[in-house]
């Protein structure tokens, strides 16, 4: 599923840094709004739930560009453990970012929680009532968080080591381009 | 870039010192916002901690109010609430509600008698999946102004310091209020003959727009009849399920649901602070309990009743204590639900 290209499609990587964003506050508005008794406990959460439906839909998206668009070939002299770490990586945010919403979804409607997203827009129940699957799902969701941001640190560290140590093109694949650029 | 490959062989100390920087930052970030670095701050965790008994909360059963009872019943609406609020549930027409009776109290076979605060929790559903909840106490007040403050309350009755409640007393005088109810106010021999308040405030979104402050409390129909907490006693542990049981078997029970609006500069952040007495009220309609269940498999047991949960036309006011309630409220249902084991269903009412 490589292409011929040097770096990502512009829409491969627009989406690229808007779920980097989107993504890291997710984690941090998680880990936040569940160790706090302030009013940010409400408004937190109430950016939560919408945040990560628009993450599960972006991600559905940003599959579907990979599918169409593929990736560039990672250089040749990348030695097979480091791609096959790439690639692991790869399908672990794949896995996490369509079922980390998912399993939150699911977890409010085993609790028999309405799914509010904003307003009067509400999400139908995807999980029967039950304090077992709830128990289930919600230490799925948290285990999985920390799980997700111990990736995104790997990940940042392991870009960092392609741009700055081996400086082998890595980063370029996926760095943000302002405009001119584009015409290589 | 331009690198030799002299320099790549080479370790670039300060390159990786900055890459280990990086990823450190982030960590510690992390770490800082889920409360790890903050041991003083007040979670949901320290709050919920702080309503067990010396001995430890009971596994499987709500953290506070812990000993209860299931209804079933109709929340009428009048349509009278509509001038204030545009939810749906004040639209003249009948919704479904499940609720649960019980006892401020965080052991579920404390003796009725013993816990002077009763409480109310409702969940009203609107069609279209919306729905209004609600945890009334009988209390005119609540014992004080801030969560930090019910905190303190916590550490100091939880205290062995003989001195502990006579400070907390002395630093915060609201207190009182509440003392004064409960060591005064009659008590009653009957879930039905109470009068259960929001405390909190809340406001009302009407259809153009405007923000009413408001509280709401359920009024009873059933005339109160004063007994003593020892007559009380007398009739039993758990006198008032069995009453509450037999008294709606024989006919539905019914409450007048009164808004309480506010004036401009009344203290809608403070529910330890009633307002004036002669402040416009709203009779919106009537809840019917129509139908008690035991707790053990009755539609009650897997509802949190987070006063956050409001449909819209209603959200939170200034009161800072629905955000605290509804935090605290996740952690004591997220505990309890994992503990299912300890507090079993029986067979036959093992759905859901």
């Amino acid at each position: 599923m490589t292409t011929s290209r040097t770096r990502f499609t512009a829409p491969q990587r627009l989406l690229h840094w808007l779920m980097a964003i989107c993504i890291l506050s997710m984690l941090f508005i998680g880990v936040g709004m569940v160790s706090t008794v302030t009013t940010k406990y409400l408004t937190l959460v109430q950016i939560h739930k919408p945040l990560g439906i628009a993450i599960l839909l972006l991600a559905i998206v940003r599959l579907a560009l990979r599918f169409i668009y593929g990736a560039p070939a990672l250089p040749p002299d990348l030695p097979e453990p480091v791609k096959l770490a790439a690639w692991s990586s790869m399908v672990l945010f794949y896995l996490l970012m369509i079922a980390m919403p998912l399993i939150g979804w699911a977890m409010l409607s085993a609790a028999s929680y309405p799914v509010v997203l904003f307003g009067g827009v509400h999400l139908p129940p995807i999980a029967p009532v039950s304090p077992a699957l709830h128990t289930l799902l919600w230490n799925a969701h948290k285990y999985l968080a920390f799980a997700f941001f111990a990736t995104i640190l790997m990940h940042i560290a392991a870009i960092l080591t392609h741009k700055l140590i081996r400086n082998d093109g890595i980063f370029e694949t996926m760095a943000p381009t302002f405009g001119k650029s584009e015409t290589k | 870039m331009v690198e030799s490959p002299a320099s790549r062989k080479s370790l670039p100390l300060g390159r990786l010192v900055l890459i280990a920087a990086v990823v450190a930052a982030g960590a510690i970030g992390f770490a800082y916002t889920a409360g790890w670095l903050s041991p003083h701050r007040l979670t949901p965790k320290k709050l919920v901690a702080g309503l067990a008994p010396p001995g430890g909360p009971a596994p499987g059963h709500r953290r506070n109010h812990a000993k209860g009872i299931c209804f079933t019943g109709t929340f009428e609406a009048n349509g009278d609430g509509s001038a204030l609020s545009k939810a749906r549930v004040f639209e003249r027409g009948r919704y479904p509600v499940v609720g649960r009776f019980n006892l401020a109290t965080a052991d579920p076979n404390a003796k009725d008698a013993m816990v002077r605060v009763r409480g109310l929790g409702i969940r009203i559903t609107t069609p279209g999946g919306q729905e209004w909840r609600s945890a009334m106490i009988d209390a005119p007040v609540f014992p004080v102004s801030t969560p930090k403050d019910f905190y303190e309350l916590l550490t100091a009755s939880g205290s062995k310091d003989p001195n502990a409640m006579k400070n907390f007393i002395g630093a915060h005088p609201g207190f009182l209020a509440f003392a004064g109810w409960a060591k005064s106010a009659p008590w009653t021999s009957s879930y039905a003959e109470e009068r259960y308040n929001s405390l909190d405030s809340f406001l009302f979104v009407d259809e153009a727009g405007a923000k009413h402050a408001i509280r709401w409390s359920l009024m009873p129909s059933a005339l109160p009849v004063p007994i003593s907490p020892d007559d009380l006693a007398k009739r039993g542990p758990d006198y008032l399920e069995q009453e509450i049981t037999q008294r709606v078997a024989g006919s539905a029970q019914r409450w007048d649901l009164v808004i309480t609006v506010a004036n401009p500069g009344d203290p809608t952040a403070d529910p330890n602070k009633a307002w004036p007495a002669d402040r416009r009220t709203v009779n919106v309609g009537t809840l019917i309990v129509e139908q008690i269940e035991p707790e053990r498999d009755g539609p009650c047991r897997d509802i949190n009743f987070d006063p956050a949960v409001l449909p819209e036309g209603i959200t939170t006011s200034d009161d800072p204590f629905p955000a605290a309630r509804s935090a605290a409220y996740s952690r004591s249902y997220n505990s309890r639900t994992a503990e299912e084991a300890a507090y079993p269903r029986t067979e036959t009412g093992a759905k859901q």
